[in-house]
Protein backbone atom coordinates (compact mmCIF):
# COMPACT_ATOMS: atom_id res chain seq x y z
CA UNK A 1 0.00 0.00 0.00
CA UNK A 2 3.00 2.26 -0.12
CA UNK A 3 1.92 4.13 -3.29
CA UNK A 4 -1.02 4.57 -2.18
CA UNK A 5 -1.84 8.50 -2.61
CA UNK A 6 -2.42 10.47 0.36
CA UNK A 7 -5.83 12.82 0.02
CA UNK A 8 -5.50 16.41 0.50
CA UNK A 9 -8.26 18.10 2.84
CA UNK A 10 -9.72 21.27 1.16
CA UNK A 11 -12.37 23.31 2.58
CA UNK A 12 -14.20 25.20 0.01
CA UNK A 13 -16.96 27.31 1.18
CA UNK A 14 -17.00 25.72 4.54
CA UNK A 15 -17.49 21.84 2.65
CA UNK A 16 -14.28 20.26 3.21
CA UNK A 17 -13.72 17.52 0.44
CA UNK A 18 -10.83 15.08 -0.45
CA UNK A 19 -9.16 15.43 -3.69
CA UNK A 20 -5.96 13.83 -4.89
CA UNK A 21 -2.62 16.31 -5.30
CA UNK A 22 -2.86 18.39 -8.12
CA UNK A 23 -6.09 19.30 -8.34
CA UNK A 24 -6.80 22.77 -9.11
CA UNK A 25 -9.06 24.98 -6.79
CA UNK A 26 -11.89 24.77 -9.93
CA UNK A 27 -12.08 21.03 -10.12
CA UNK A 28 -12.49 20.81 -6.12
CA UNK A 29 -14.81 23.06 -5.86
CA UNK A 30 -17.22 21.48 -9.18
CA UNK A 31 -16.65 18.07 -7.09
CA UNK A 32 -18.70 19.63 -4.62
CA UNK A 33 -20.95 21.19 -7.15
CA UNK A 34 -23.79 23.65 -7.27
CA UNK A 35 -23.15 27.40 -6.04
CA UNK A 36 -20.20 26.63 -4.69
CA UNK A 37 -18.38 26.29 -7.95
CA UNK A 38 -16.81 29.00 -9.42
CA UNK A 39 -17.97 29.85 -13.37
CA UNK A 40 -15.27 29.53 -15.88
CA UNK A 41 -15.49 31.40 -19.35
CA UNK A 42 -11.86 30.61 -20.25
CA UNK A 43 -11.16 27.40 -18.50
CA UNK A 44 -11.67 23.99 -19.95
CA UNK A 45 -10.58 20.33 -19.12
CA UNK A 46 -9.81 18.23 -22.06
CA UNK A 47 -8.01 21.60 -23.57
CA UNK A 48 -4.08 21.11 -21.57
CA UNK A 49 -3.23 24.53 -21.10
CA UNK A 50 -6.43 26.69 -20.79
CA UNK A 51 -7.76 28.85 -18.24
CA UNK A 52 -6.10 31.61 -16.29
CA UNK A 53 -7.64 34.82 -19.15
CA UNK A 54 -10.97 35.18 -18.39
CA UNK A 55 -10.70 35.91 -14.49
CA UNK A 56 -14.52 34.94 -13.82
CA UNK A 57 -13.12 32.08 -11.31
CA UNK A 58 -10.88 34.39 -8.85
CA UNK A 59 -11.70 32.59 -5.27
CA UNK A 60 -10.30 33.98 -1.83
CA UNK A 61 -7.48 31.92 -0.01
CA UNK A 62 -8.47 32.47 3.50
CA UNK A 63 -5.62 30.10 4.47
CA UNK A 64 -2.95 28.53 2.37
CA UNK A 65 -2.53 24.65 4.01
CA UNK A 66 -1.71 23.36 7.17
CA UNK A 67 2.02 23.81 6.80
CA UNK A 68 1.81 27.27 6.46
CA UNK A 69 -1.85 29.14 6.69
CA UNK A 70 -1.09 32.15 5.75
CA UNK A 71 -4.15 33.56 3.69
CA UNK A 72 -2.86 34.25 -0.36
CA UNK A 73 -2.47 38.04 -0.25
CA UNK A 74 -4.50 38.49 -4.10
CA UNK A 75 -7.53 36.25 -4.88
CA UNK A 76 -6.72 33.86 -7.25
CA UNK A 77 -7.82 32.29 -10.23
CA UNK A 78 -8.85 28.91 -9.08
CA UNK A 79 -8.48 26.75 -12.04
CA UNK A 80 -4.50 27.82 -12.18
CA UNK A 81 -4.26 27.31 -8.04
CA UNK A 82 -3.94 23.74 -7.00
CA UNK A 83 -4.98 22.97 -4.03
CA UNK A 84 -2.85 22.31 -0.63
CA UNK A 85 -3.14 20.08 2.08
CA UNK A 86 -5.43 21.47 5.07
CA UNK A 87 -6.47 24.84 2.57
CA UNK A 88 -9.72 26.93 3.03
CA UNK A 89 -11.02 28.79 0.11
CA UNK A 90 -13.94 30.88 0.13
CA UNK A 91 -16.36 31.49 -3.02
CA UNK A 92 -19.31 32.58 -2.24
CA UNK A 93 -18.79 33.22 1.14
CA UNK A 94 -16.53 35.77 0.38
CA UNK A 95 -17.73 39.35 -0.65
CA UNK A 96 -14.62 40.13 -1.74
CA UNK A 97 -14.52 37.48 -4.78
CA UNK A 98 -18.19 38.53 -5.31
CA UNK A 99 -17.07 42.01 -5.83
CA UNK A 100 -14.28 40.94 -8.25
CA UNK A 101 -16.13 38.83 -9.91
CA UNK A 102 -19.02 41.49 -10.57
CA UNK A 103 -16.16 43.89 -11.83
CA UNK A 104 -15.18 40.82 -14.33
CA UNK A 105 -18.39 40.56 -15.56
CA UNK A 106 -18.02 44.47 -16.63
CA UNK A 107 -14.88 44.28 -18.14
CA UNK A 108 -15.84 41.37 -20.41
CA UNK A 109 -19.67 43.21 -21.18
CA UNK A 110 -17.80 46.19 -21.80
CA UNK A 111 -17.27 45.20 -26.06
CA UNK A 112 -19.69 43.00 -25.83
CA UNK A 113 -22.43 44.06 -28.62
CA UNK A 114 -25.32 42.24 -26.20
CA UNK A 115 -27.14 41.00 -29.88
CA UNK A 116 -28.60 38.24 -28.03
CA UNK A 117 -31.26 38.77 -30.00
CA UNK A 118 -29.68 37.69 -32.39
CA UNK A 119 -26.91 35.44 -31.53
CA UNK A 120 -27.17 31.76 -32.16
CA UNK A 121 -24.95 30.97 -28.51
CA UNK A 122 -28.76 32.89 -26.57
CA UNK A 123 -29.84 30.24 -24.27
CA UNK A 124 -26.85 28.43 -23.55
CA UNK A 125 -24.33 31.41 -23.79
CA UNK A 126 -21.88 31.23 -20.63
CA UNK A 127 -21.72 34.55 -20.29
CA UNK A 128 -25.21 35.24 -20.40
CA UNK A 129 -25.36 33.45 -17.56
CA UNK A 130 -22.86 34.91 -15.76
CA UNK A 131 -24.23 38.37 -16.51
CA UNK A 132 -27.60 37.19 -15.43
CA UNK A 133 -25.67 36.79 -12.38
CA UNK A 134 -22.80 39.30 -11.71
CA UNK A 135 -23.97 41.54 -14.12
CA UNK A 136 -25.14 45.30 -14.06
CA UNK A 137 -28.28 46.83 -15.30
CA UNK A 138 -26.49 48.91 -16.93
CA UNK A 139 -23.20 50.57 -18.45
CA UNK A 140 -20.67 52.68 -17.31
CA UNK A 141 -18.59 52.66 -20.55
CA UNK A 142 -19.14 55.79 -22.19
CA UNK A 143 -17.33 54.84 -25.39
CA UNK A 144 -18.18 53.21 -29.07
CA UNK A 145 -17.47 49.10 -28.60
CA UNK A 146 -15.01 48.11 -30.79
CA UNK A 147 -15.89 46.90 -33.86
CA UNK A 148 -14.17 44.50 -37.02
CA UNK A 149 -13.42 43.38 -40.02
CA UNK A 150 -15.75 40.53 -41.08
CA UNK A 151 -13.95 37.67 -41.31
CA UNK A 152 -15.04 34.54 -43.33
CA UNK A 153 -13.89 31.23 -42.10
CA UNK A 154 -15.24 29.14 -44.54
CA UNK A 155 -19.08 27.57 -44.95
CA UNK A 156 -18.84 25.88 -41.93
CA UNK A 157 -18.22 28.44 -39.15
CA UNK A 158 -19.32 31.86 -38.94
CA UNK A 159 -17.50 33.74 -36.50
CA UNK A 160 -18.50 37.20 -34.65
CA UNK A 161 -15.59 38.98 -33.40
CA UNK A 162 -17.57 41.39 -31.57
CA UNK A 163 -18.49 38.99 -29.12
CA UNK A 164 -15.43 37.29 -28.68
CA UNK A 165 -14.29 37.53 -25.19
CA UNK A 166 -10.85 36.26 -26.52
CA UNK A 167 -10.71 33.06 -23.93
CA UNK A 168 -8.39 30.97 -26.26
CA UNK A 169 -10.30 27.83 -25.96
CA UNK A 170 -10.51 27.85 -29.88
CA UNK A 171 -7.37 28.29 -30.57
CA UNK A 172 -6.21 25.08 -27.77
CA UNK A 173 -9.06 22.91 -29.72
CA UNK A 174 -7.36 23.75 -33.52
CA UNK A 175 -4.11 22.56 -31.50
CA UNK A 176 -4.33 19.87 -29.43
CA UNK A 177 -7.71 18.39 -31.28
CA UNK A 178 -6.90 18.92 -35.02
CA UNK A 179 -3.50 18.14 -37.20
CA UNK A 180 -3.04 21.72 -38.29
CA UNK A 181 -4.06 25.05 -36.58
CA UNK A 182 -4.83 27.67 -39.24
CA UNK A 183 -6.26 30.17 -37.00
CA UNK A 184 -5.25 32.63 -33.83
CA UNK A 185 -5.31 35.50 -32.08
CA UNK A 186 -3.78 38.59 -34.09
CA UNK A 187 -2.87 41.96 -32.63
CA UNK A 188 -2.64 42.87 -29.39
CA UNK A 189 -4.83 44.83 -26.70
CA UNK A 190 -8.11 46.25 -27.83
CA UNK A 191 -7.17 45.13 -31.76
CA UNK A 192 -6.69 41.29 -30.42
CA UNK A 193 -9.03 39.23 -32.90
CA UNK A 194 -9.48 36.02 -33.67
CA UNK A 195 -8.27 35.33 -37.35
CA UNK A 196 -6.28 33.37 -40.04
CA UNK A 197 -4.38 36.02 -41.06
CA UNK A 198 -4.00 35.28 -44.30
CA UNK A 199 -7.75 34.41 -45.77
CA UNK A 200 -7.82 30.76 -45.02
CA UNK A 201 -10.57 28.70 -44.05
CA UNK A 202 -10.62 26.47 -40.87
CA UNK A 203 -12.15 23.13 -43.15
CA UNK A 204 -9.81 20.73 -40.88
CA UNK A 205 -11.70 17.46 -40.05
CA UNK A 206 -12.16 18.04 -36.10
CA UNK A 207 -12.15 22.10 -36.39
CA UNK A 208 -16.39 22.10 -36.26
CA UNK A 209 -15.36 21.60 -32.39
CA UNK A 210 -14.59 25.05 -31.87
CA UNK A 211 -18.33 25.69 -31.80
CA UNK A 212 -18.59 23.96 -28.78
CA UNK A 213 -15.73 24.91 -26.66
CA UNK A 214 -17.00 29.05 -27.30
CA UNK A 215 -18.27 29.97 -24.10
CA UNK A 216 -19.94 33.21 -26.11
CA UNK A 217 -21.52 33.45 -29.69
CA UNK A 218 -18.39 34.48 -31.06
CA UNK A 219 -18.04 30.94 -33.38
CA UNK A 220 -21.33 29.69 -34.33
CA UNK A 221 -22.66 26.81 -36.41
CA UNK A 222 -23.48 28.29 -40.22
CA UNK A 223 -25.57 24.99 -41.05
CA UNK A 224 -27.50 26.21 -37.86
CA UNK A 225 -27.32 30.09 -38.34
CA UNK A 226 -30.96 31.61 -37.67
CA UNK A 227 -33.13 28.85 -38.05
CA UNK A 228 -34.21 28.15 -35.11
CA UNK A 229 -33.77 29.48 -31.08
CA UNK A 230 -31.86 26.53 -29.31
CA UNK A 231 -35.01 26.61 -26.92
CA UNK A 232 -37.31 25.34 -29.51
CA UNK A 233 -35.20 22.61 -30.17
CA UNK A 234 -35.71 19.41 -28.55
CA UNK A 235 -31.71 17.78 -27.74
CA UNK A 236 -31.73 14.16 -28.49
CA UNK A 237 -28.83 11.96 -27.71
CA UNK A 238 -28.06 9.58 -30.51
CA UNK A 239 -24.91 7.69 -31.78
CA UNK A 240 -23.69 6.60 -35.34
CA UNK A 241 -20.83 4.58 -36.84
CA UNK A 242 -18.16 7.38 -37.63
CA UNK A 243 -14.92 5.85 -38.69
CA UNK A 244 -13.38 9.30 -37.78
CA UNK A 245 -14.64 9.78 -34.46
CA UNK A 246 -16.95 8.68 -31.49
CA UNK A 247 -20.33 9.26 -33.45
CA UNK A 248 -21.85 10.29 -29.81
CA UNK A 249 -23.65 13.41 -30.36
CA UNK A 250 -26.48 15.22 -29.13
CA UNK A 251 -29.13 16.56 -32.27
CA UNK A 252 -31.12 19.27 -31.72
CA UNK A 253 -34.16 18.42 -33.44
CA UNK A 254 -37.59 20.43 -34.60
CA UNK A 255 -40.21 17.80 -35.35
CA UNK A 256 -38.00 14.81 -36.97
CA UNK A 257 -35.72 17.61 -37.91
CA UNK A 258 -32.48 17.74 -37.10
CA UNK A 259 -31.24 21.08 -37.23
CA UNK A 260 -28.23 21.00 -35.24
CA UNK A 261 -25.59 18.64 -34.10
CA UNK A 262 -22.87 19.30 -31.64
CA UNK A 263 -20.95 16.99 -28.96
CA UNK A 264 -22.51 15.92 -25.32
CA UNK A 265 -21.85 18.29 -22.79
CA UNK A 266 -21.74 17.76 -18.99
CA UNK A 267 -23.32 20.25 -16.38
CA UNK A 268 -20.26 22.51 -16.75
CA UNK A 269 -20.89 23.14 -20.77
CA UNK A 270 -18.05 21.01 -21.41
CA UNK A 271 -17.27 18.20 -23.58
CA UNK A 272 -18.11 14.51 -21.99
CA UNK A 273 -16.10 11.71 -21.92
CA UNK A 274 -17.44 9.26 -24.07
CA UNK A 275 -16.97 5.61 -22.19
CA UNK A 276 -13.25 4.83 -22.87
CA UNK A 277 -12.86 7.94 -20.66
CA UNK A 278 -11.49 10.22 -23.40
CA UNK A 279 -13.08 13.35 -24.47
CA UNK A 280 -15.88 12.99 -26.76
CA UNK A 281 -14.64 15.13 -29.94
CA UNK A 282 -17.08 14.97 -32.96
CA UNK A 283 -15.89 15.20 -36.56
CA UNK A 284 -17.13 17.67 -39.27
CA UNK A 285 -19.00 15.23 -41.09
CA UNK A 286 -21.16 13.81 -38.52
CA UNK A 287 -22.17 17.74 -36.97
CA UNK A 288 -22.24 19.55 -40.88
CA UNK A 289 -23.00 16.89 -43.00
CA UNK A 290 -25.50 14.28 -40.91
CA UNK A 291 -28.52 16.32 -40.66
CA UNK A 292 -31.23 13.63 -41.77
CA UNK A 293 -32.98 11.41 -38.71
CA UNK A 294 -32.10 8.49 -40.85
CA UNK A 295 -28.63 8.66 -40.52
CA UNK A 296 -28.50 8.64 -36.23
CA UNK A 297 -29.07 6.13 -33.76
CA UNK A 298 -31.74 8.36 -31.58
CA UNK A 299 -30.96 7.32 -27.88
CA UNK A 300 -33.67 9.42 -26.13
CA UNK A 301 -33.89 12.91 -25.02
CA UNK A 302 -31.22 14.50 -23.70
CA UNK A 303 -31.24 15.12 -19.97
CA UNK A 304 -31.26 19.18 -19.43
CA UNK A 305 -31.31 20.70 -15.98
CA UNK A 306 -34.96 21.65 -15.46
CA UNK A 307 -33.28 25.32 -14.26
CA UNK A 308 -32.24 25.60 -18.18
CA UNK A 309 -34.94 27.07 -20.24
CA UNK A 310 -34.03 24.59 -22.64
CA UNK A 311 -35.66 22.30 -20.81
CA UNK A 312 -38.74 24.08 -20.68
CA UNK A 313 -41.44 21.45 -22.96
CA UNK A 314 -39.05 18.73 -23.11
CA UNK A 315 -41.09 15.79 -21.50
CA UNK A 316 -38.72 12.72 -19.92
CA UNK A 317 -40.35 9.31 -21.04
CA UNK A 318 -42.83 11.11 -23.11
CA UNK A 319 -45.47 8.61 -25.05
CA UNK A 320 -47.06 10.20 -27.76
CA UNK A 321 -50.54 9.23 -27.88
CA UNK A 322 -52.26 7.20 -30.78
CA UNK A 323 -55.26 8.78 -32.62
CA UNK A 324 -58.13 7.35 -30.55
CA UNK A 325 -61.05 8.83 -32.74
CA UNK A 326 -60.62 6.66 -35.46
CA UNK A 327 -60.63 3.68 -32.96
CA UNK A 328 -63.73 4.53 -31.09
CA UNK A 329 -65.63 5.73 -34.09
CA UNK A 330 -65.49 3.04 -36.43
CA UNK A 331 -62.51 3.86 -38.35
CA UNK A 332 -64.32 7.32 -39.11
CA UNK A 333 -61.24 9.80 -38.67
CA UNK A 334 -62.71 13.33 -36.67
CA UNK A 335 -63.48 16.40 -39.01
CA UNK A 336 -60.79 18.54 -38.99
CA UNK A 337 -61.93 22.31 -39.04
CA UNK A 338 -58.84 23.63 -40.04
CA UNK A 339 -55.61 22.10 -40.69
CA UNK A 340 -53.13 24.75 -39.83
CA UNK A 341 -50.46 23.51 -42.94
CA UNK A 342 -53.23 25.20 -45.02
CA UNK A 343 -53.20 28.83 -43.18
CA UNK A 344 -50.07 28.99 -41.85
CA UNK A 345 -46.31 29.41 -43.49
CA UNK A 346 -44.85 28.73 -40.21
CA UNK A 347 -43.25 24.60 -40.23
CA UNK A 348 -44.30 24.33 -43.65
CA UNK A 349 -43.93 20.62 -44.20
CA UNK A 350 -42.21 21.61 -47.52
CA UNK A 351 -39.77 23.56 -46.08
CA UNK A 352 -36.73 21.67 -44.67
CA UNK A 353 -34.34 24.01 -43.12
CA UNK A 354 -32.03 21.34 -42.11
CA UNK A 355 -31.41 21.04 -45.59
CA UNK A 356 -30.37 24.03 -46.24
CA UNK A 357 -26.66 24.72 -46.09
CA UNK A 358 -26.48 28.39 -44.60
CA UNK A 359 -29.13 30.28 -43.47
CA UNK A 360 -32.57 30.26 -44.75
CA UNK A 361 -33.35 33.55 -47.24
CA UNK A 362 -36.60 35.30 -47.02
CA UNK A 363 -37.37 33.27 -50.36
CA UNK A 364 -37.08 30.32 -48.63
CA UNK A 365 -40.62 30.37 -46.99
CA UNK A 366 -42.21 32.14 -50.05
CA UNK A 367 -42.07 28.92 -51.95
CA UNK A 368 -45.43 27.29 -50.95
CA UNK A 369 -47.13 31.34 -51.69
CA UNK A 370 -45.86 31.24 -54.98
CA UNK A 371 -46.95 27.78 -56.14
CA UNK B 1 -74.98 31.48 16.53
CA UNK B 2 -75.75 35.23 14.90
CA UNK B 3 -73.36 36.81 12.96
CA UNK B 4 -74.45 40.42 12.87
CA UNK B 5 -77.61 41.55 14.58
CA UNK B 6 -78.58 43.10 11.17
CA UNK B 7 -80.87 39.84 10.48
CA UNK B 8 -84.58 40.31 10.14
CA UNK B 9 -87.12 37.89 11.33
CA UNK B 10 -89.34 36.84 7.84
CA UNK B 11 -93.00 38.22 8.41
CA UNK B 12 -95.13 35.46 7.67
CA UNK B 13 -98.11 37.11 8.30
CA UNK B 14 -100.94 36.72 5.57
CA UNK B 15 -101.32 39.42 3.42
CA UNK B 16 -104.68 42.02 3.27
CA UNK B 17 -106.27 42.44 0.27
CA UNK B 18 -104.93 46.13 -0.34
CA UNK B 19 -101.54 44.19 -0.34
CA UNK B 20 -102.74 40.97 -2.44
CA UNK B 21 -103.66 43.19 -5.82
CA UNK B 22 -99.83 44.28 -5.89
CA UNK B 23 -100.78 47.64 -6.95
CA UNK B 24 -98.45 49.49 -4.46
CA UNK B 25 -95.76 47.75 -5.60
CA UNK B 26 -96.11 47.80 -9.26
CA UNK B 27 -96.34 51.37 -8.93
CA UNK B 28 -93.10 51.97 -7.11
CA UNK B 29 -91.93 49.29 -9.53
CA UNK B 30 -92.62 51.63 -12.23
CA UNK B 31 -91.21 54.26 -10.61
CA UNK B 32 -87.64 53.05 -10.76
CA UNK B 33 -88.42 52.41 -14.38
CA UNK B 34 -89.48 55.61 -15.30
CA UNK B 35 -86.66 57.39 -13.08
CA UNK B 36 -83.89 55.49 -15.47
CA UNK B 37 -85.36 57.72 -18.66
CA UNK B 38 -84.14 60.70 -17.05
CA UNK B 39 -80.31 59.36 -16.15
CA UNK B 40 -77.43 58.71 -17.88
CA UNK B 41 -77.42 56.50 -20.94
CA UNK B 42 -74.88 52.83 -19.87
CA UNK B 43 -75.53 51.85 -23.36
CA UNK B 44 -73.70 53.37 -26.55
CA UNK B 45 -74.62 53.10 -30.83
CA UNK B 46 -71.69 50.83 -30.83
CA UNK B 47 -70.75 50.84 -34.73
CA UNK B 48 -71.17 54.67 -34.88
CA UNK B 49 -70.06 55.71 -31.64
CA UNK B 50 -66.64 53.84 -30.04
CA UNK B 51 -66.03 53.92 -26.70
CA UNK B 52 -62.02 55.35 -25.47
CA UNK B 53 -60.36 52.13 -24.51
CA UNK B 54 -58.13 52.59 -21.45
CA UNK B 55 -54.54 53.48 -22.06
CA UNK B 56 -53.18 50.35 -20.51
CA UNK B 57 -55.90 48.36 -22.67
CA UNK B 58 -54.64 44.96 -24.54
CA UNK B 59 -55.70 44.64 -27.62
CA UNK B 60 -55.08 43.39 -30.89
CA UNK B 61 -50.77 43.02 -31.41
CA UNK B 62 -48.87 45.38 -33.72
CA UNK B 63 -45.39 44.74 -35.06
CA UNK B 64 -43.35 47.96 -34.63
CA UNK B 65 -40.80 49.68 -37.08
CA UNK B 66 -37.94 51.71 -36.54
CA UNK B 67 -38.02 55.61 -37.48
CA UNK B 68 -36.56 55.31 -40.73
CA UNK B 69 -39.43 52.70 -41.44
CA UNK B 70 -37.45 49.26 -40.84
CA UNK B 71 -38.93 46.31 -39.01
CA UNK B 72 -37.83 45.92 -35.80
CA UNK B 73 -38.70 42.24 -35.04
CA UNK B 74 -35.56 39.90 -34.83
CA UNK B 75 -36.96 36.77 -34.78
CA UNK B 76 -35.68 36.09 -31.02
CA UNK B 77 -38.32 34.16 -29.86
CA UNK B 78 -38.53 35.31 -26.79
CA UNK B 79 -42.01 36.49 -27.39
CA UNK B 80 -42.70 32.95 -28.65
CA UNK B 81 -41.37 31.27 -25.58
CA UNK B 82 -42.85 34.00 -22.98
CA UNK B 83 -46.90 33.30 -24.84
CA UNK B 84 -49.00 31.23 -22.32
CA UNK B 85 -51.08 30.03 -24.93
CA UNK B 86 -48.07 29.51 -27.57
CA UNK B 87 -49.74 31.42 -30.15
CA UNK B 88 -46.87 32.97 -31.66
CA UNK B 89 -45.26 31.44 -33.99
CA UNK B 90 -41.92 32.74 -36.38
CA UNK B 91 -39.55 31.38 -39.02
CA UNK B 92 -35.84 33.55 -38.80
CA UNK B 93 -34.28 34.60 -41.82
CA UNK B 94 -31.16 36.53 -42.74
CA UNK B 95 -30.97 39.51 -44.23
CA UNK B 96 -29.34 39.50 -47.44
CA UNK B 97 -27.26 42.67 -49.18
CA UNK B 98 -29.62 44.95 -50.29
CA UNK B 99 -32.04 44.77 -47.65
CA UNK B 100 -30.87 46.90 -44.72
CA UNK B 101 -33.37 49.57 -45.80
CA UNK B 102 -36.41 46.79 -44.53
CA UNK B 103 -34.88 45.41 -41.19
CA UNK B 104 -33.47 46.61 -38.65
CA UNK B 105 -30.89 43.78 -37.36
CA UNK B 106 -29.12 41.03 -39.48
CA UNK B 107 -31.56 38.52 -38.62
CA UNK B 108 -35.08 39.24 -38.94
CA UNK B 109 -38.83 37.11 -38.91
CA UNK B 110 -39.26 36.11 -42.56
CA UNK B 111 -42.70 34.31 -41.54
CA UNK B 112 -44.41 35.69 -38.39
CA UNK B 113 -48.00 34.55 -36.79
CA UNK B 114 -50.16 35.14 -34.18
CA UNK B 115 -52.69 32.85 -33.72
CA UNK B 116 -55.79 34.98 -32.78
CA UNK B 117 -57.89 31.61 -31.37
CA UNK B 118 -55.12 30.62 -28.82
CA UNK B 119 -54.41 34.66 -28.10
CA UNK B 120 -55.33 35.17 -24.36
CA UNK B 121 -54.00 39.20 -25.09
CA UNK B 122 -52.22 38.98 -21.79
CA UNK B 123 -49.17 41.28 -22.68
CA UNK B 124 -46.38 38.96 -22.37
CA UNK B 125 -45.23 39.24 -25.68
CA UNK B 126 -44.99 42.92 -25.37
CA UNK B 127 -43.04 43.02 -22.02
CA UNK B 128 -40.63 39.96 -23.21
CA UNK B 129 -39.59 42.10 -26.35
CA UNK B 130 -36.13 43.30 -26.33
CA UNK B 131 -36.65 45.02 -29.74
CA UNK B 132 -39.43 47.41 -28.91
CA UNK B 133 -41.09 45.45 -31.98
CA UNK B 134 -44.29 44.25 -30.62
CA UNK B 135 -46.80 45.81 -28.67
CA UNK B 136 -50.36 45.89 -27.85
CA UNK B 137 -52.59 48.42 -29.66
CA UNK B 138 -56.18 49.99 -28.88
CA UNK B 139 -58.34 47.79 -31.00
CA UNK B 140 -59.51 44.15 -30.90
CA UNK B 141 -59.39 41.48 -33.66
CA UNK B 142 -62.04 41.87 -35.16
CA UNK B 143 -64.92 38.97 -35.60
CA UNK B 144 -64.66 36.05 -38.37
CA UNK B 145 -66.66 33.59 -40.03
CA UNK B 146 -63.98 31.19 -40.11
CA UNK B 147 -60.96 29.86 -38.42
CA UNK B 148 -58.53 30.66 -40.76
CA UNK B 149 -58.82 34.77 -40.73
CA UNK B 150 -57.80 34.63 -37.18
CA UNK B 151 -54.37 33.37 -38.22
CA UNK B 152 -52.52 36.79 -38.65
CA UNK B 153 -49.79 37.07 -40.56
CA UNK B 154 -46.82 39.58 -40.69
CA UNK B 155 -48.81 41.67 -43.21
CA UNK B 156 -51.36 41.85 -40.99
CA UNK B 157 -49.78 42.74 -37.86
CA UNK B 158 -47.02 45.24 -39.26
CA UNK B 159 -47.63 48.94 -38.50
CA UNK B 160 -48.23 50.95 -41.24
CA UNK B 161 -44.34 52.56 -42.60
CA UNK B 162 -44.01 55.62 -41.06
CA UNK B 163 -41.97 57.55 -43.68
CA UNK B 164 -44.50 56.40 -46.75
CA UNK B 165 -47.88 56.84 -45.17
CA UNK B 166 -47.16 58.80 -41.73
CA UNK B 167 -50.85 59.44 -40.74
CA UNK B 168 -51.40 55.45 -41.30
CA UNK B 169 -48.66 55.40 -38.50
CA UNK B 170 -49.86 57.79 -36.36
CA UNK B 171 -53.18 56.32 -36.35
CA UNK B 172 -52.03 52.89 -35.70
CA UNK B 173 -49.66 54.47 -32.40
CA UNK B 174 -52.73 55.56 -31.05
CA UNK B 175 -52.89 56.74 -27.88
CA UNK B 176 -49.73 54.84 -27.33
CA UNK B 177 -47.63 57.98 -28.62
CA UNK B 178 -49.16 60.16 -25.84
CA UNK B 179 -48.39 57.78 -23.50
CA UNK B 180 -44.51 57.94 -24.44
CA UNK B 181 -44.54 61.55 -24.81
Amino acid sequence: MADEIKLFKVTIDNITVEVPPGTSILQAARKIGGDVAPPAMCYYTPLKGSGGKCRTCLVEVAAGSTADPRPMPKLVASCRTNVMDGMVVKNITSPKVMDARNGVVEFLLINHPLDCPICDQAGECHLQDLSYEHGKESTRYEFKKRTFKKHDLGKYIQLHMTRCILCYRCVFTADQVTNNRVHGVLDRGDHSEIATYIKMSLDNDFIGNVIDVCPVGALTDKTFRFKNRVWFTKPVDAHRDCPTCCGKVTLWQRGDEVLRVTARKDQWGEIMNTEDGKPGWICNECRFEKKKTSDWVIEGVMKVSRHSVISANKYINAVKPEETVAAVMGGRAPKLLMDIHNVSDINDPDVDLSLIQGPATGKVFEKKSKS
Amino acid sequence: MQLTNRAKPVDRKPMTWLESIYLWNIGKGMLITLSHFFKKKATIQYPEKKRTFSQVFRGLQVLNRDEEGRERCTACGLCAVACPAEAITMEAAERQNGEEHLYREEKYAAKYEINMLRCIFCGYCEEACPKDAIYLSQTFAPANYGRSGFIYKKEDLLIPDPIKDPEGYKKALGERSKLKD
